[in-house]
């Protein structure tokens, strides 16, 4: 049997944070790219549109994030595509990220004034243009902090992609528990490790968003 | 050869379903009594007690909210035997539940006190009440009705999580759905099927708590 060392542990787990971080990197920008396009569609004109997004984020809010992840890992084979345990996470936190980031963004955007619609539609602008140049240049200052602030949510959620397999930070803890019987260090070790990721977002979101109250 | 959906496959494990169901919503009233009552003390120490409890508690929130439940699900169910302290399955997943909620409740029962008038407080002062009674009587119930849809979000965040308990072998939906797709093979159907459950669940409990808040704190919110 091999010997850990406490750096041993604390080496293997630091590796594994790096595919933590990879995969929530990935999904903030996948569930970025989500929500800008059903933002789109949840503040159109469109009664339609609105109702179809409503429900996206019904069913993305009100279910399991694990649920997801096991129908997504369980239902692409049958639509035909091969799906890793690294393809099933990316994708079903993308969907997740981007259930949440259209609400937290919808509400910026509603909170430009409503002038802003109207003076850029005397100027001749179409409804993307509206939004592009003038809505979403304003509604960002607002978007940063409560952004920041699902980051922590997204960081945190990555933690479920063990359960399918994916060999990130808790995967990682598992194995080394089964190899080594000394759980409390190693799961004391990973939560500090997910706090040492997780605190600066969360502070980074409070003095954003002391400063926007402030401005 | 394409495949065919078959949920006629899951009607013999109706009883089943029922049981894991019945099983989560357990779980979760138990940790959201025991977790709404410790932040209700939570939130007073913060807002009002001594300086160190204070930064204690403080300490507690930060660390909860910037550590995912599984992680922590695990430090209780795996790593706290280490000391000495061995749980059940199910009485590990309700102490990490409880330790979970009460974290996030109590900064939203924080939120709540503040939100309370300071005239509130100098009224019941002035009719001689003891600090016991004003917190009890006067700040606390304001205080909670003007937090209550937020600590049933909360609530209903919580019963939704629950679902990775099934990883230290505590029978509910989600390890429901786990033995049935084991035995039958219809993974996709099984995990379908459970995720609406989980979705009626929430709606249900989010509607029920409702009616509840509007029966007990009715007109209170300051």
């Amino acid at each position: 049997m091999i010997e850990f060392t406490l750096w041993d542990l604390v080496r293997n787990l630091l590796l594994a944070a790096r595919w933590t971080l990879l995969l929530s990197a990935i999904a903030f920008a996948g569930g970025g790219i989500g929500g800008l396009a059903l933002l789109v569609l949840r503040v159109s004109r469109n009664a339609a549109a609105r109702e179809a997004v409503k429900l996206y984020i019904e069913l993305f809010q009100g279910t399991p994030l694990l649920m997801q992840l096991f129908l997504v890992f369980f239902g692409l084979p049958l639509l035909g595509v091969e799906v890793s345990p690294w393809l099933a996470a990316t994708v079903s936190l993308s969907l997740y990220a981007s259930a949440y980031l259209v609400e937290i963004w919808r509400g910026c955007v509603e909170s430009v004034p409503l002038g802003q619609w109207d003076a850029s539609a005397s100027l001749g602008m179409r409804y993307l243009a509206q939004l592009r140049l003038v809505i979403l240049p304003q509604a960002l200052r607002l978007a940063v902090p409560p952004t920041v602030g699902f980051l922590v949510q997204l960081v945190k959620s990555t933690a479920l992609a063990s359960i399918i397999g994916y060999s990130e930070l808790t995967k990682t803890a598992q194995i080394l528990t089964n190899a080594t019987f000394r759980p409390f260090v190693i799961y004391a070790l990973v939560a500090l490790i997910y706090f040492a990721l997780c605190y600066p977002l969360t502070a980074a979101a409070r003095l954003l968003e002391r400063r926007l109250a402030a401005a | 050869m394409g495949y065919e959906l078959d949920f006629a496959a899951l009607l013999q494990y109706v009883s089943l379903f029922l049981e894991g169901a019945a099983v989560t919503l357990g779980l979760t009233a138990v940790a959201a009594a025991c977790g709404i009552a410790l932040s209700i003390a939570g939130a007073a120490t913060a807002s009002g007690g001594l300086a160190w409890a204070r930064r204690l508690i403080a300490a507690y929130v930060e660390l909860i909210r910037n550590t995912p439940f599984i992680v922590q699900m695990f430090f209780v169910y795996f790593g706290l035997p280490s000391l000495g302290l061995r749980l059940s399955a199910g009485a590990a997943a309700v102490l990490a539940m409880t330790i979970n909620l009460t974290a996030y409740a109590i900064e939203i029962v924080r939120a709540g006190i503040e939100a309370v008038p300071l005239g509130q407080r100098e009224a019941a002062l002035a009719f001689g009440l003891s600090p016991t009674l004003i917190f009890a009587l006067i700040v606390l119930p304001q205080a909670l009705a003007n937090v209550y849809p937020a600590l049933v979000s909360q609530i209903v965040i919580t019963m939704l999580e629950s679902a990775v308990v099934s990883q230290i072998a505590v029978v509910d939906l989600t390890h429901v759905a786990d033995f049935i797709q084991s035995r039958n093979f219809r993974a996709f159907e099984t995990y379908l099927v459970i995720t609406v459950v989980y979705l009626v669940l929430a709606v249900l409990l989010r509607r029920l708590l409702a009616r509840c808040g509007r029966r007990l704190l009715a007109g209170r919110a300051a």
